[in-house]
C-alpha cells in the first residue's frame, strides 16, 4: 500500500512538471501586459511601462522565465504580484479562508441533498418521488449559477430584503452575532452553488445505486431476510459509492479553487475571484500560482480516491 | 479680441470692479471658464480662489461607517506604483496632495497652507517656479510631524528610475528644494504655465512620510512594509488591506482640518461588476457609494426609481473619439504596417474623411447609449472649459456624406460599395471591448453602410488593446486599422499632456517600440507650433488661444472623430453628500463628504 503511495506520488513528479511547463508557455503566449492600463494614462511616459517589464523580467525570453519561476517555487519562492507587488503566497492565503469556507458548504450541502434524494429514488424507481426528484434535478443542472446567481439577489435581496448579496469579510459585531452573519451572508452563495452540484450529483447517485441495486447478491441479502434499511446502507450503498467517490474526490480541488462565476457575482473575496482578476490583468504569477496548486490538488485528490477504493471495494487491490 | 476682453475683465477683477464669479460666468459665456479659468487669473495677478465651502457638520466624526464600493477594487496602496486610477483611490484615503481640485476646477488647499500666486509672491512672474507653504502643526498617522523633508523626499523618490514610479514624468525634470522646515520651493526647468501638477491632486500628488521609505528608494522599493500599509496623514488611518478586495481604515482624531472627518469609519470593497454595484447602492442601498457606473442610462433610471440611492455626475474633459489612420494599415514597409512612410490610400482625400465624420450620428450614440453621462462636442478637447473652441461645429447628415463622395469621385460600384481608382470604401473599425462602445460601432456601422462605405467591426480585449506588447497587432498604438475607437482620461484640469501627444515627433513606430503617443500618426506643422509655443507661453490667454487653434487644426483636418464627451459618473445613497471633481480623483474630496440625516 505505502509503496503504492511512493509509486503513484513518483509519478506525479513529471506530470506536474508537464502541467507548469504547458501552463508557463501557454500564459506567455497569451497576449497582453499587466502594465496596459498605464498606457491609458497620459501622464505615464512610456518608458516606465517599459523599465516596469525589464523590472520584472518580462522582457526576457520565455524558457528563460520558466526556468527562474520553476527554480523560485522549488525554493517555496512563488513570486509576488505584478498587480499588487504583494507576495503570491500571502495573497492566496489571504483569499482562502472565504473560498473553503462558502465552497465547502456548497460541497457538503450538495452531498447532504444528492446522497439521500439520490438512494431513496433509487430505491423505488419511476415512482412519483423519483420523478419528482428527476425533473427538478434536470432543472437544477440546466440553470447556470450566473442564472441562479441573479435570480436569487434579484428575489431576495432587491424585492424582499432578507439577504445581502454583497459578501464583506470584515463583519462588525463578535461572538453569536457574527457567526449569525456570517451564515446570513453566505446563504445565497452556497445554496446557488450547493443546488447546482446537488442537482447533477442526485442523479449521479441515483444511476449508481440502481446499477447495483438489481445484483444477485442484493437479492440474496433479501432472501436472508434482511431488513430494507440494512440491505441499502449496508450491501448497496457501499458498493455504489465507488462511482460517487471519484467525483466528490475530482470535486474537492474546486473547493480549493473556487468558483469563478458565483464569487464574481457575490463579491466573495476567494480564490475564483482572484483567479478571473489576475487572468484579466495578466498578472501571470497569480494565475501560474493558483493554476498550479489546482493541478497539484487534482493529482493529490485523485490519488485519494484511488485509496478510497481499496478500503470500500477490497477485491480491488493496490500495487 | 477674445484678447483683450479677458485682458480688461482681469484687470476688472484684480481692480475690484468684477467679481471672482462674475469673470467666471462671463467666460463661460465666451467660451472660456472652470478650473483653468482660476489659474488665468493666478498668472494674471489675482489669487487662486478657495473652494466653495459645502462642508456642514459642526463636529468631527458621529457619521457611523462610510461604505465605498469600487467594483474594481485597489490592488496596491503606494500611489506612486498605481496601475490605475482605482490605487490612487485607495491610497488618497490615507496619504494626501498639497492641494486638490474641487468639482469646479478651483484649488483646494490640503497640506498646503497657501495658494500660490503671483500676488503672494510665492508664485514665480515668469512661471519658472512656485514656493509652497506646508501647513504647521501637521501630523502623520503614526506621530511624526509632517515636514518638508517629506515633500522634497517624494519628488527624490518619485524622481529615481530604479523606483520604476509611475508618477516619474511629474517630477523628473523639476528640483524640489526646502527653504525651511515648512517650506519647500519647486524650480521648474522652463517657463511652466500649468505648475500645479507636482504634489497636486490624488494622481501624482500623494506624498510619502520620510521616516518609512527611505530605505526604500530606487530597486528596493517593492520591499516597503509601507506599500501595504500605508501611514498618511489623511482622515482615516489605515486598518487593513486586501489587494482587489477590501480596505478598511479608522477616522483619524488628530485629523488637522477642523470638524473633519465625518465619517467613523471607512471600508472600501471591490469586485463585482458596474450594474450590481449600481444595485448595491442605488436599489439596496447596502453601499453607501459606488465608483465609475458605466452603466446604460436605460438601466440607472430604473434602478433610481424609488430606490435608496441615486446617481452623481460630474464633469471633466475626457472624450470618447474616433481616431483615423493616416498611414496605410495594410502594406508592410521595413517589417511593419501603419508605417509613416505610407499614406492612407482612402483617408488621404479630405472628403472622405469628412464624410466618415457625417456619419458619426453622437445624438444617437448619447440617447442610445451615455443618456445623462454624455454631452455631444465637435472638439478633441473638451475641457478646461478654457480651451474649448467654439469654433467648431457637427453635424450628422447621411445626404451630405453621400453628396461629398459623390463630388470627391467616389462612385457606388455594383455591390452598392463606392469606389474610385479601382480602390473601394471598405475600413476596418477597431475598439476594446466594452458594452458601449459594441453599440457605438454598430451605429456608426450602420450609417456608414447607407452613405455606401463598407465597415468590419473589430473589439479587441482592453487587455491587449491597452497593452504595450510589441508582439502584439492588435495594441492600439500599432494601428493596424483604419479608424479605432477609445478614450485617453484627462487627468488634471490642463491639456498640455493631453495635447502633447500628437506632435510629429512622437509618431508611433517600430523605431520607437510603438511607444510614440501620436498613434493617428499625423502630421501638422502648424500643430506642432501650436503646442511647442504653448508649453512655454505664460500669457494665459494666448496660451488657451493656442490650444484652441491646436484643437481646431485636428478638427479641420478630421484626425479624431469626437464621439461624446463623457460625463464621471457614480452612485451614491440619497443621505450621501459626496464632493466629485471631474478634474480628480473621487476619493480626491473625500474630507469633505458628509452624510445628511
Amino acid at each position: 500500500m505505502s509503496q503504492y503511495i511512493l509509486r503513484r506520488l513518483m509519478i506525479a513528479i513529471p506530470s506536474l512538471l508537464g502541467i507548469s511547463a504547458v501552463l508557463f508557455f501557454v500564459l506567455a503566449l497569451a497576449p497582453g501586459d499587466p502594465f496596459s492600463e498605464l498606457a491609458t494614462n497620459p501622464n505615464v511616459p512610456p518608458e516606465v511601462q517599459a523599465a516596469l517589464r525589464a523590472k520584472f523580467g518580462l522582457d526576457d525570453p520565455i524558457y528563460l522565465r520558466y526556468v527562474h519561476w520553476l527554480n523560485a517555487m522549488v525554493h517555496g519562492d512563488w513570486g509576488f504580484s505584478f498587480v499588487s507587488r504583494m507576495n503570491v503566497d500571502t495573497l492566496i492565503l489571504q483569499r482562502l479562508p472565504a473560498t473553503l469556507y462558502v465552497i465547502g458548504s456548497a460541497q457538503i450541502l450538495a452531498l447532504l441533498i444528492a446522497i439521500p434524494v439520490g438512494v431513496y429514488a433509487a430505491t423505488k424507481p419511476y415512482s412519483l418521488f423519483d420523478q419528482v426528484a428527476n425533473t427538478l434535478a434536470f432543472v437544477g443542472f440546466s440553470l447556470p449559477t450566473f442564472f441562479t446567481g441573479i435570480l436569487f439577489i434579484l428575489i431576495f435581496s432587491v424585492t424582499l430584503d432578507w439577504l445581502p448579496f454583497v459578501y464583506t469579510t470584515d463583519i462588525k459585531g463578535t461572538g453569536i452575532r457574527w457567526v449569525l452573519e456570517m451564515i446570513r451572508q453566505a446563504i445565497m452563495p452556497v445554496a446557488v452553488l450547493g443546488l447546482f452540484q446537488a442537482a447533477s450529483m442526485t442523479r449521479f447517485v441515483r444511476s449508481a445505486m440502481l446499477d447495483v441495486i438489481r445484483l444477485d447478491y442484493v437479492t440474496t441479502a433479501r432472501a436472508k431476510g434482511l431488513g430494507q434499511a440494512t440491505v441499502i446502507v449496508k450491501h448497496v450503498m457501499r458498493n455504489a459509492m465507488i462511482p460517487v467517490v471519484t467525483l466528490i474526490a475530482l470535486q474537492m480541488p474546486a473547493v480549493f479553487g473556487g468558483a469563478i462565476v458565483t464569487e464574481q457575482i457575490f463579491r466573495i473575496p476567494g480564490i475564483g475571484s482572484l483567479l478571473i482578476t489576475s487572468i484579466l490583468s495578466n498578472d501571470t504569477p497569480v494565475v501560474m500560482a493558483v493554476t498550479f496548486v489546482f493541478a497539484c490538488l487534482v493529482v493529490l485528490f485523485n490519488l485519494i480516491a484511488d485509496v478510497l477504493y481499496g478500503w470500500l471495494d477490497p477485491r480491488i487491490s493496490l500495487r | 479680441m477674445l484678447d483683450k476682453e479677458l485682458r480688461s475683465m482681469i484687470g476688472d477683477v484684480k481692480g475690484g470692479r468684477m467679481d471672482r464669479r462674475a469673470f467666471i460666468q462671463r467666460l463661460a459665456a465666451v467660451g472660456l471658464t472652470a478650473p483653468l479659468a482660476n489659474q488665468i487669473l493666478a498668472l494674471g495677478g489675482v489669487a487662486m480662489a478657495e473652494g466653495v465651502q459645502t462642508y456642514k457638520p459642526t463636529k468631527r466624526g458621529g457619521g457611523g461607517a462610510l461604505k465605498l464600493l469600487w467594483w474594481q477594487g485597489p490592488t496596491l496602496l503606494n500611489p506612486h506604483f498605481a496601475t490605475g486610477t482605482k490605487d490612487q483611490d485607495g491610497s488618497r484615503l490615507f496619504y494626501e496632495p498639497l492641494a486638490c481640485w474641487d468639482p469646479d476646477g478651483n484649488m483646494k488647499l490640503v497640506l498646503a497652507a497657501e495658494t500660490p500666486s503671483v500676488q503672494n509672491g510665492l508664485l514665480a512672474a515668469d512661471g519658472t517656479s512656485v514656493t509652497w507653504k506646508l501647513k504647521p502643526g501637521v501630523k502623520w498617522h503614526d506621530g511624526k510631524p509632517f515636514s518638508a523633508d517629506d515633500v522634497v523626499f517624494t519628488w527624490q523618490y518619485a524622481k529615481d528610475p530604479a523606483t520604476a514610479a509611475v508618477t516619474i514624468a511629474t517630477y523628473r525634470d523639476l528640483k524640489v528644494d526646502k527653504i525651511d522646515d515648512l517650506t519647500v520651493k519647486i524650480t521648474f526647468p522652463q517657463p511652466t504655465p500649468f505648475w500645479a501638477d507636482a504634489f497636486v491632486g490624488a494622481g501624482a500628488g500623494q506624498i510619502l512620510p520620510k521616516h518609512l521609505f527611505a530605505d526604500y528608494i530606487g530597486a528596493k522599493s517593492r520591499d516597503a512594509p509601507a506599500n501595504l500599509a500605508p501611514v498618511g496623514t489623511g482622515p482615516y488611518k489605515f486598518l487593513e488591506f486586501k489587494p482587489g478586495d477590501l480596505i478598511r481604515g479608522v477616522i483619524n482624531p488628530d485629523y488637522h482640518m477642523a470638524n473633519r472627518p465625518h465619517f467613523d469609519s471607512i471600508e472600501m470593497k471591490g469586485g463585482g461588476d458596474a450594474v450590481s454595484a449600481a444595485r448595491a447602492v442605488i436599489q439596496t442601498g447596502e453601499y453607501d457609494f459606488g465608483w465609475n457606473i458605466q452603466v446604460e442610462d436605460d438601466v440607472l433610471l430604473r434602478l433610481e426609481k424609488g430606490g435608496k440611492g441615486r446617481t452623481v455626475y460630474a464633469t471633466g474633459g475626457d472624450t470618447e473619439f474616433i481616431a483615423l489612420n493616416f498611414t496605410d494599415p495594410n502594406v508592410e514597409v521595413d517589417g511593419e504596417k501603419s508605417s509613416i512612410k505610407t499614406k492612407h490610400p482612402l483617408f488621404s482625400d479630405p472628403a472622405v474623411r469628412k464624410a466618415l465624420s457625417l456619419l458619426v450620428d453622437r445624438e444617437s450614440v448619447k440617447k442610445a447609449i451615455y443618456g445623462r453621462a454624455g454631452r455631444t462636442s465637435a472638439n478633441f478637447l473638451n475641457g478646461p472649459e478654457k480651451f474649448v473652441s467654439k469654433n467648431t461645429t457637427w453635424e450628422f447628415s447621411i445626404e451630405k456624406a453621400s453628396k461629398m463622395l459623390d463630388d470627391a469621385g467616389w462612385k457606388p460600384g455594383a455591390d452598392g460599395i463606392r469606389e474610385k481608382d479601382g480602390k473601394k470604401l471598405k475600413i476596418v473599425y477597431q475598439t476594446s471591448i466594452n458594452g458601449p462602445r459594441q453599440k457605438t460601432q454598430a451605429i456608426v456601422k450602420q450609417a456608414c453602410q447607407k452613405a455606401g462605405i463598407d465597415v468590419e467591426l473589430k473589439s479587441v480585449v482592453a487587455s491587449v488593446f491597452f497593452s504595450s506588447d510589441v508582439a502584439n497587432p492588435d495594441t492600439y498604438p500599432k494601428f493596424y486599422a483604419d479608424i479605432e475607437m477609445f478614450q485617453i482620461p484627462l487627468s488634471q484640469p490642463d491639456p498640455s499632456q493631453h495635447m502633447r501627444r500628437y506632435l510629429s515627433t512622437l509618431v508611433a513606430s517600430k523605431e520607437n517600440k510603438w511607444q510614440g503617443t501620436n498613434f493617428p500618426r499625423w502630421v501638422n506643422k502648424d500643430y506642432d507650433a501650436a503646442i511647442n509655443a504653448a508649453d512655454r507661453e505664460m500669457d494665459p490667454i494666448k496660451r488657451a488661444a493656442l490650444y484652441v487653434k491646436a484643437n481646431d487644426l485636428m478638427w479641420e483636418d478630421t484626425v479624431f472623430i469626437t464621439v461624446m464627451h463623457r460625463l464621471k459618473v457614480e452612485a451614491a445613497a440619497n443621505t450621501l453628500r459626496p464632493v466629485i471633481s471631474g478634474w480628480a480623483n473621487e476619493t480626491d474630496n473625500l474630507f469633505d463628504w458628509y452624510r445628511e440625516e
